[in-house]
């Protein structure tokens, strides 16, 4: 380790016990349920990122499981949930409150939390050479409120919703049918979900923005962080400042469908686009808050396998910047067909492509990272390319959205849908497989089995590719979102899109089998598994590190 | 058109002369879609089955639907309808083919272009720079001219593409003055058509399948001639082919949307407010579209049928539907009726009732705004 501790001139007896009580771990019970450890609670995160992921991608595989053949084949067996009920209505509700809870659980409860809460965590203090979170404490309540929040969303599937049980809202809750149009405590229940998700999110980043600017180690100058670390300190700005505008939004659907408000209907006044505007100025931002993570820790990969320092590092920096700055003031391109002016539809139509500019400089300064290199392709490396490719692809498709003229076409079709899922299903999740097997012989001090992880990254590049690209002809050709059965010209792809999905899930099971093994008996892991390419402080830390690091700080030439 | 429904059309056609029924047709009321006679033709639809709710009990008789007349046009597969092949729907409109067009010669090879470039980029560099090849990694993490190239060619590709862009939303947002206007209003799960100037108003919902369960007995099943499953409607907006039609969309409820492909138009029906598109259709035949916003449990059950006909199919829809010409004048047999001195190109709302209905179905007198209409 490359402190001062020398320095100290410690008696040897107080130097073993200050070297003891570096790694002297709480009983059980406190540890994981009353944590003030930034790496204990980062693993909690990816824990319940985990299980999130898995419910979540169950509901996606009932979804395409329906959506494989024309007609309605698997909503109308009897379900836990609203057993025993033969109205076609609520089945065909059911299919919406399938599609709301996938994408919260994603967005909120899997994306996030691993990005954020899980690696951020983990690796922003060691980055910086910080001992721990500027706030342990409330470090904790961040994580643990994620825990009533997944619970009030899965709970809210069990009361009536409207047509049926649960909230059929879509994940952008829109009035009035998330108001006028959903009778019962579901979507309340849900709002509370998001409230709570909310709250946590806008803690922790008061939580990293204070660590980040307060806590970095000496000669450690916002200019040499790492990358990753600025992908997190722009993406909890983002938090910081869109998160609220949501909480006012659903805090207004909530007044709205309890207490008489007339926010969002236009009998007392009000306008259901306000609801838009509101949720898009949160959810755009909130898009680059699933990415930009993903981002950094592409960037933290790709130096490392490519041994040399990342290619124009301020450019990427500010790069990431930008694109904060500008995710903004892009909202409405989510809106191009509510109705808005010419002008409007102009100036969302030149700002949202601007934000290509910057996205651009970062895919070629990756590629100019790698290009004079000595590249070895271990699991993180795979990853780390394969994101920078399908990003691609998923930011050329938004591109040809962000025409508000052509958008009039694509809005609301599966061609959306293709959109985001290559720049979250093969962009952020590639980038969080990335982090994971990178990361993974750091947090558990194992490795896990190179030849597993390869075979999981091909399975799953191929399945991946197999269930989006196929949306981007079914939207193309006209088929609609969030609809549970459609006309039978577009029987072809859905099918092919669910083959797609089962070869993923393959991919997924390998994965699980090679964390199970390699925690179980994988070989033990060195402070540095990765080489010379490895430059950032964690690498300098045992794996795993002390339980307390960085008690003396490092100094940064 | 085949064989047998031209017999079919043939015998029709004897037993309407035999009847002398043509005026009586004329006053059929207005959600009707066809003059309702005996079965000299026979009906479109298979031999009525009972339906779950009343298993030995056949539908309730339904009116003669002849496919091929103005209503009930004949769709042509993959025109108007999705084709389960990779590309957007054939356009019909000035406006869908100048979309379409930017999209596949500019935008799609765009997007296919630069995911190529940076593929190709990718696997030259793993070639010639893995470890194998190339021990020793470079230091070089600096190079001011490529940044510089690499963001300048990104703005440059951008105002290339800006340019047809805006291009594109100005056509859109300069329609030429309406010719037709339709009020369409998005219901749960339904759509709702109104041509105050013409005085028809009906409701559309989607034609179910003969085998399902929830039709009921008075809902006639879908057949091919009606368009595919999910997509075909009872009753279809008809709109004059070459005119320029403008869509005042709104909703009664939630929020829905009002799209067709077809004609490159998508208007959100908005609870409490108006909102305009508009479209001029070159190509007459049957279009159809889905409601586009999650609007509750039959979102995907809510289609949009709109066919496109002559101006004189179009003027004899409108009689059939119990409406008039706009600034027609009344036939001095007729009833009271709604068309007054003024009433050209203005006409107040006439109630959709028996009785105002022109009792000439035959092409009603081109009325100065729709015959001297230059179209641009």
């Amino acid at each position: 380790m490359s402190t001062t501790a020398d320095s100290l001139h410690l008696r040897p007896h107080e130097a073993h016990d200050a070297h003891h009580d570096a790694d002297h771990k709480p009983g059980f019970f406190v540890r994981w349920f009353m944590s003030t450890n930034h790496k204990d609670i980062g693993t909690l995160y990816l824990i319940f990122a985990i299980v999130a992921g898995i419910i979540g991608g169950g509901i996606s595989g009932i979804m395409r499981w329906e959506l494989m053949e024309p007609g309605i084949q698997v909503l109308n067996r009897a379900w836990p949930i609203g057993a025993g009920t033969a109205n076609f209505d609520e089945w065909a509700h059911h299919w919406n409150v399938l599609i709301t809870a996938h994408g919260l659980i994603m967005v909120f409860f899997m994306v996030m939390p691993a990005m954020i809460g899980g690696f951020g965590n983990w690796f922003v203090p060691l980055m910086i050479g910080a001992p721990d979170m500027a706030f342990p404490r409330m470090n904790n309540i961040s994580f643990w409120l994620l825990v009533p929040a997944f619970l009030l969303l899965l709970g809210s599937t069990f009361v009536s919703g409207g047509t049926g049980l649960g909230a059929g809202t879509g994940w952008t809750v829109y009035a009035p049918l998330s108001t006028s149009g959903s009778a019962g405590p579901a979507v309340d229940m849900a709002i509370f979900s998001l409230h709570l998700a909310g709250a946590s999110s806008i803690l922790g980043a008061i939580n990293f923005i204070t660590t980040i600017f307060n806590m970095r180690a000496p000669g450690m100058t916002l200019h040499k962080m790492p990358l990753f670390v600025w992908s997190i300190l722009v993406t909890v700005f983002l938090l910081l400042l869109a998160l609220p505008v949501l909480a006012g939004a659903i805090t207004m659907l909530l007044t709205d469908r309890n207490f008489g408000t007339t926010f969002f209907d236009a009998s007392g006044g009000g306008n259901v686009v306000l609801y838009q505007h509101l949720f898009w100025f949160f959810g755009h931002p909130e898009v680059y808050i699933m990415i930009l993570p993903g981002f950094g820790m592409v960037s933290q990969i790709v130096a490392t396998f490519s041994r040399k320092p990342v290619f124009g590092y301020l450019g990427m920096a500010y790069a990431m910047v930008s694109i904060g700055v500008i995710g903004f003031v892009v909202w409405a391109h989510h809106m191009f067909t509510t109705g808005m002016s010419v002008d409007e539809k102009m100036y969302f139509t030149a700002a949202t492509m601007i934000i290509a500019v910057p996205t651009g400089v970062k895919i070629f300064s990756w590629i100019a990272t790698m290009w004079g290199g000595s590249l070895t392709f271990e699991t993180p490396m795979l990853w780390a390319i394969g994101f920078i490719f399908l990003f691609t692809v998923g930011g050329v498709t938004g591109v040809v959205l962000a025409n508000g003229g052509v958008d009039n076409y694509m809005h609301d079709t599966y061609y959306v849908v293709a959109h985001f899922h290559y720049v979250l299903s093969l962009g952020a999740v590639f980038a969080i497989f990335g982090g994971f097997y990178y990361w993974f012989p750091k947090m558990s001090g194992r490795m896990y089995n190179e030849l597993l992880g390869k075979l999981h990254f091909f399975v799953m590049f191929i399945g991946v590719n197999v269930v989006f690209f196929p949306m981007h002809f079914l939207g193309l050709d006209g088929m609609p979102r969030r609809i549970p059965d459609y006309t039978p010209a577009f029987a072809e792809w859905n099918k092919v899109a669910t083959i797609g999905y089962m070869i993923t899930v393959a991919g997924v099971a390998i994965f699980f089998v090679n964390i199970f093994w390699s925690l179980v008996a994988g070989k033990k892991a060195p402070d540095n598994p990765w080489g010379e390419g490895a430059t950032t402080l964690e690498w300098t830390l045992s794996s795993p590190p002390p339980f307390h690091q960085f008690s003396t700080l490092p100094r940064i030439d | 058109m085949p064989t047998g429904v031209k017999m079919r059309l043939i015998g029709w056609a004897i037993a309407l002369a035999a009847a002398g029924l043509t005026p009586a047709a004329a006053q059929a009321p207005a959600s009707s879609p066809a003059p309702a006679q005996s079965g000299a033709a026979a009906p479109t639809a298979t031999p009525p089955a009972g339906t779950a709710q009343n298993p030995g009990k056949p539908d309730v008789a339904q009116p003669a639907i002849v496919p091929g007349t103005v209503g009930h046009a004949i769709p042509t597969p993959g025109v108007g309808e999705p084709d389960g092949r990779k590309g957007i729907q054939m356009q019909v409109t000035p406006i869908g083919e100048e979309a379409s067009a930017f999209h596949n010669n500019w935008l799609l090879p765009l997007c296919a272009i630069i995911s190529i470039i940076v593929l190709a980029l990718l696997v030259w560099t793993i070639v010639r720079y893995r470890r194998g090849a190339n021990p020793t990694p470079s230091r070089n993490s600096h190079n001011t001219l490529i940044e510089v190239i690499w963001t300048l060619v990104p703005v440059l590709i951008l105002v290339g593409i800006a340019i047809p862009s805006i291009r594109l939303l100005r056509h859109q947002y300069t329609p030429p003055p309406a010719d037709v206007t339709v009020k369409v209003t998005g219901h749960q799960w339904y759509w709702s058509y109104e041509l105050p100037d013409y005085g028809v108003s009906f409701d559309s919902y989607m034609l179910k399948e003969a085998n399902d369960p929830t039709r009921q007995a008075n809902q006639r099943a879908r057949t091919d001639n009606d368009g595919p499953p999910l997509l075909a409607v009872d009753n279809r907006l008809v709109i004059p082919q070459g005119k320029v039609v403008k869509f005042i969309v709104t909703a009664d409820d939630v929020i829905h949307s009002f799209a067709m492909p077809a004609f490159w138009i998508k208007q959100d029906a908005n609870p409490g407010q108006l909102h305009e598109t508009w479209a001029k259709v070159d190509r007459p035949g049957v279009y159809f579209g889905q409601c586009s916003e999650l609007c509750g449990a039959r979102h995907g059950f809510m289609p949009i049928a709109i066919e496109v006909a002559s101006p004189a199919q179009f003027a004899q829809w409108v009689g059939q539907n119990g409406g008039h010409m706009p600034g027609a004048v009344a036939a001095p047999a007729a009833g009271p009726v709604s068309t007054t001195p003024n009433a050209a190109g203005n006409a107040t709302p006439a109630p959709a009732t028996p009785g105002t209905a022109q009792p000439n179905p035959a092409p009603a007198p081109q009325t100065p705004d729709v015959a001297n209409r230059t179209n641009q």
